[in-house]
């Protein structure tokens, strides 16, 4: 594949599904919870409804509109609260190493052997139902990667000289971390943080799903689909359009990813020359 | 000769010993003596060369000294002071030593301007006033042969030998009086080293440096250095101005040294030595240096080790046999 192509693609897929969370009031054609009318139930798509209506007579293509909203909120915001945590502690653990470097690999073990979902399934139980809940349990089950990411950077990269010259002028360890490591380390944290962002994009799918993200009339993809169950045979499209909401949005953030790397990682881009 | 009052920096039996293996409950299986007892002065506006095999404990030296490995035993005096790892002492001694590192391709942050690199420092150390900052910087880059409008250029723009200068003017920045060199100039071009070793050499004269050299490239040491001292195993075996130590060497492990020393002419004499240095966790008894010796004896494997004898006009030598040996 031509070098570039996954970053334009992915790219592009994310920016159109940006555009279509912010823009949804001007895009959408209806209001997506209100504008419910049952002499339209069902109906499959045409050039009313672009992408069909559901058993409540909305329009689909309104709510996929306005469920990017949440996929993207969910999406951005929980993987940033991620990215934060790992970062912190894994930065300082592979810097600082001894007990606390203990520590945090024993938190982060644990925290890869607990599957993440069901992490965020108990938080999700445990809270009510919402957008908050969904942002705090998605944003707290998933740091394990940028954790070990974050300290093997920081490992290799405590013994380079320049880090040592920092020392030695008399920089805090602070500093140290902030000015020397982690601008350093950056490209691998920026993809894997984007991939995982398609990651909570599907985890916040799947727990609206399962009826623990959020609550139905509010339009996210995950209750959509829920929702689409009983119909999937008589009227497909009410599962296939959050489906394929949810499809392009995760393919295009971990073709984004894929891209980054290429740009990011130098080592990629010299065995491509 | 007497312990002259102007040493800038003073080891006092240093020593620095790594615990190795052992688990979370059993103790450590064994210790490694990287230093072992280093008695060392630099006196001011001297060049003195450390030279040894890798292994022998010079890089554990060096970061003793800069008070980022903490020493088992004895102590580091700078200006006659001893210093330890307390915080404000940290800030002290970034001012009076500073370090050259040996590779300047890993030793620039890839993500900082040369002027940040040389901006931190000077802030951190109460240079604040904008116009001060500038002038030093502007000062430093002069120094070092690098013109005013390079600051604004990141290490990749740079070439190998550039990158060295500017590796010397962040040493230079804090305007320190001791500047450690860990080989610096073994990682560059041969075209380039001269220049930078020129460059040193000049710097020591108008600042008024005084150098600490580590080395193994002897050829280097030989043009660099007042004083030298030879490291073997943790411990100086011999000690002496560069002349004795070049002309007159009374160990064998330098005269090996010596001998190994590529020559074009084929002057070459004595004899090359074998095999590596010894496992530092199993030192040899005795003398560290008697399995690699030519001239070993029965008198150099018996312990204990032997002492730094004084051989007059500041030449010291560790071995036995040092007066039946023919100079």
């Amino acid at each position: 594949m031509k070098f570039g192509t996954n970053l334009m693609l992915g790219g592009a897929l994310f920016a159109m599904v940006i555009i279509a969370g912010i823009f949804a009031p001007w895009l959408a054609h209806t209001d997506p919870v209100m504008a419910a009318d049952l002499m339209y139930a069902e109906e499959p798509p045409g050039s009313a409804f672009w992408f069909g209506t559901d058993a409540q007579g909305r329009d689909i293509y309104s709510r996929v509109l306005y469920g990017a909203r949440i996929s993207l909120t969910v999406g951005i915001v929980s993987q940033l609260i991620n990215t934060v945590i790992g970062v912190c502690l894994g930065l300082s653990a592979g810097y600082w190493g001894g007990w606390w470097d203990d520590f945090v690999n024993g938190l982060t073990n644990l925290m890869l052997a607990v599957p993440s979902l069901i992490f965020a399934l108990a938080i999700m139980a445990i809270l009510n139902p919402g957008l908050t809940s969904l942002l705090i349990a998605l944003g707290l089950t998933n740091w394990s990667f940028t954790c070990r990411i974050a300290r093997a950077s920081a490992l290799s990269l405590k013994s380079q000289g320049y880090v040592q010259a920092a020392k030695v002028l008399g920089y805090g360890d602070l500093r140290i971390m902030l000015t020397q490591l982690l601008p350093n380390m950056l490209g691998p944290i920026i993809v894997i943080g984007t991939l995982g962002m398609g990651g909570a994009v599907l985890a916040e799918a799947t727990l609206s799903f399962l009826g623990l993200g959020i609550r139905p009339p509010f339009p996210s993809w995950g209750s959509m689909l829920s929702d689409a169950r009983e119909q999937i045979t008589t009227a497909p499209w009410i599962s296939i359009f959050p489906g394929l909401a949810i499809f392009v949005t995760v393919l295009g953030l971990n073709l984004l990813g894929d891209g980054l790397r290429d740009i990011l990682d130098p080592h990629s881009r010299s065995r491509r020359a | 000769m007497s312990e002259a009052p102007n040493a800038l920096l003073k080891l006092e039996d240093l020593a620095v010993h790594f615990p190795v293996g052992g688990g979370l409950l059993g103790g450590p299986r064994g210790v490694v003596h990287a230093v072992d007892g280093i008695d060392l002065e630099l006196k001011h506006g001297e060049c003195l060369g450390l030279v040894g095999e890798s292994g022998c404990g010079k890089s554990t030296l060096a970061l003793s000294i800069l008070g980022l490995q903490a020493p088992t035993r004895g102590r580091v005096l700078l200006d006659g002071k001893a210093v330890d790892g307390a915080a404000g002492d940290r800030m002290a001694r970034a001012r009076t030593v500073q370090m050259v590192f040996q590779d300047p391709f890993s030793s620039l942050n890839p993500r900082q301007t040369v002027r940040r690199t040389l901006e931190t420092p000077l802030r951190l150390h109460g240079v604040k006033a904008k116009s001060e900052v500038e002038d030093r910087i502007a000062e430093i880059l002069g120094h070092v042969g690098l013109r005013p409008e390079h600051a604004e250029r990141y290490p990749h723009e740079f070439s190998g030998g550039q990158r060295q200068r500017i590796g010397i003017a962040r040493a230079l920045i804090l305007k320190p009086k001791i500047i450690l060199l860990d080989e610096p100039v073994s990682a560059l071009d041969v075209s380039i080293r001269a220049q930078i070793i020129n460059l040193l050499l000049e710097l020591k004269e108008t600042l008024g440096l005084s150098y600490l050299m580590i080395s193994h490239d002897l050829g280097v040491v030989e043009h660099m250095s007042d004083r030298v001292a030879v490291m073997y195993l943790g411990r100086i075996v011999e000690t002496g101005d560069w002349k004795s130590i070049f002309t007159n060497p009374r160990h064998p492990y330098t005269k090996a040294l010596i001998a190994a020393i590529p020559d074009p002419f084929g002057r070459a004499q004595g004899a090359k030595i074998f095999g590596e240095i010894p496992n530092p966790l199993d030192p040899p008894t005795g003398c560290g240096f008697h399995p690699r010796c030519p001239e070993a004896r029965d008198i150099c494997r018996r312990p204990p080790i032997p002492d730094l004898e004084d051989l007059g006009q500041g030449h010291s030598v560790r071995c036995r046999r040092v007066r039946e040996l023919a100079a």
